[in-house]
């Protein structure tokens, strides 16, 4: 069924009952050419790609909840190409690209907004960081401006000018920056995959991966054993338990990271703000509701709920920085599960096992590389070669010191 | 959460500095091969379930601590002094 316009005014006129489900709810087959393990947004957009991009459609995505019920529908749905090293820039510019056409390639409104984000900064140091970062993102073909504090005040003008901790220097705008829906990016490709053949089989949890002489035989589930010739590993926050299963220890450290939503209000928010020297990030959603968030709580955790310091902290910094919203009631808090890297970039990369592919380590940044996370793995799974914009996030590089340190704060757990 | 150093009491988890997995304890010689310093400075286990990790007492008695604690529940079965323990 294509979406349309029209579509909705005639089934809003005729009761809605010309809907169909959006996707099969197939069983498994005995065998499939390739697996994906992990339906989060990841997994989603790499089975579409594989078979867009690849001609693959004999595949099957395995989750082990319900689509979408893991970090793709728990993010607060920044997206941006506002990188600065080569490596990550050339890969988020890539995905940019993606997410602008995506909404006609998958017919689906994913509500992607670019209504522009704006990182703030409250020093001399802090700004000539932000001209170097704006100067890459403008040769990397993006777009940046520099705003200067009266700059920033014509942009956003409820925001505490007066206050002394950290005054507002200036901001850089990007202005292709901005949200989008996150459940919706999950149903969009999960729908483009499904009408492309490709079997979505929720409730399926993988329990073991099959190895023969080095070579990727298949995996176990819940819902009994599946033969495939390639697998890929998908699983955000789970990635160690299964690449556990394949004999793998990663260097990954899995950390929660919480978000808060408000009461919906009127529009007032009209951009992406990040308040980075706050560890505070705020927008608002097409709903109404302040959706904002700060850092990790910085210790190990499987728990998809924080703990109260974070919560405390995060609430003085909004006020910090705007204190009209001191008002507003917080609805809702929850956690998701970050897969941390060491130095806070991602693994796209094959494994010591043949046909056996890891796509992880995407930090709390995973939600704007969708498109071209999925695009890069379906080409690396489909060829076996690393795509171009990909080509840095090698699974050895820490042992060979080729790392992508973006924040320059180290490469060792619990810096990022 | 809260943790209860063995020197200082019950105390609030603002109070600690977490560090990360054990694994640190063990560090490698300087001459040892850079594989060794692969696996102690980004290789873990990460499991699901009870960890063993490093806290400082920041705020306190200013000891490192290995505090045995539960990922998914966050529960907390035991703390010792690192200086105390056989590693
Ligand atoms: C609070 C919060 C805010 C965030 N904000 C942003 C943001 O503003 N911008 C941004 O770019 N990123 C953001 N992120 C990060 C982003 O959400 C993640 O990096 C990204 O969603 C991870 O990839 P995924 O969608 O594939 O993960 P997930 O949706 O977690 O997918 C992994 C899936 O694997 C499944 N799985 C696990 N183990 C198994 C198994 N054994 N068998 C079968 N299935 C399994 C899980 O059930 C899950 O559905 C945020 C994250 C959080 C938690
Ligand atoms: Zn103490």
């Amino acid at each position: 069924m294509r979406y349309s316009g029209l579509k909705v005014i005639w089934e809003g006129l005729t009761g809605n009952t010309g809907w169909a489900p959006a996707w099969r709810d197939p069983a498994p087959k005995a065998e499939y050419d390739a697996i994906i393990i992990g339906g989060g947004g990841h997994g989603l957009s790499t089975a579409y790609y594989l078979a867009k991009n690849h001609g693959m459609t004999n595949i099957a995505v395995l989750e082990k909840g319900y689509i979408g019920s893991g970090n793709i529908g728990r993010n607060t749905t920044i997206v941006r190409a506002n990188y600065f090293l080569p490596g990550n820039s050339e890969f988020y510019s890539h995905s940019l690209k993606l997410w602008e056409g995506l909404e006609s390639d998958l017919n689906y409104n994913v509500m992607h907004s670019q209504r522009g984000l704006i990182n703030l900064f409250h020093s001399d140091g802090q700004r000539d960081a932000f001209v170097r970062r704006g100067n890459a993102m403008i040769n990397q073909g993006d777009d940046a401006i520099l705003l200067d504090r009266d700059g920033v005040r014509e942009h956003l003008p409820y925001l505490d000018f007066e206050q002394t901790r950290f005054p507002i220097y200036g901001g850089l705008l990007h202005p292709r920056g901005g949200s989008a829906r996150h459940d919706a990016v999950a149903w969009g490709y999960a729908r483009g995959a499904d009408q492309r053949g490709v079997d979505l089989i929720q409730n399926c949890e993988v329990t073991g991966i099959d190895i023969e002489n080095g070579v990727v035989r298949g995996v176990q589930t819940t819902r009994g054993a599946i033969r495939a010739k390639k697998v890929g590993i998908i699983v955000a926050g789970r990635s160690s338990q299964v690449a556990a299963m394949a004999g793998m220890r990663l260097p990954i450290e899995s950390h929660v990271l919480q978000a808060f939503v408000t009461e919906g209000l009127k529009p007032v928010i009209n951009h992406v703000i990040s308040f980075g020297m706050g560890h505070f990030y705020i927008s608002q959603s097409d709903k109404g509701g302040l959706v904002f968030g700060g850092d990790l709580d910085f210790y190990a955790s499987y728990a998809s709920r924080g703990n109260l310091p974070m919560v405390e902290h995060v609430m003085e910094a909004g006020m910090t920085l705007m204190p009209m919203i001191g008002r507003a009631k917080v609805l809702r808090s929850w956690g998701g599960i970050m897969d941390m890297s060491p130095d806070g970039s991602p693994i796209i990369d094959k494994t010591h096992v043949e046909g056996l592919f890891l796509d992880c380590g995407w930090n709390y940044g995973g939600f704007k590389a969708v498109p071209a996370s999925g695009w890069c793995m379906a080409h690396l799974m489909a060829t076996g070669e690393s795509h171009e914009v990909a080509r840095k996030f090698r699974l050895n590089r820490f042992a060979t010191g080729h790392l992508l340190d973006e924040e320059g704060t180290g490469s060792q757990h619990n810096l990022h | 959460m809260r943790l209860t150093c063995p020197l200082c009491g019950s105390r609030d988890r603002r109070e600690f500095h977490y560090y990360g997995a054990a694994d640190y304890l063990h560090r490698p010689a300087a001459e040892d091969a850079p594989d060794a310093w692969d696996i102690y400075l980004h290789l873990r286990d990460n499991p699901a379930g009870v960890v063993r990790d490093l806290w400082y007492h920041e705020l306190g008695c200013a000891q490192w601590l290995i505090v045995t604690r539960n990922t998914v529940t966050h529960e907390i079965s035991g703390v010792a002094l690192v200086a105390e323990s056989a590693k």
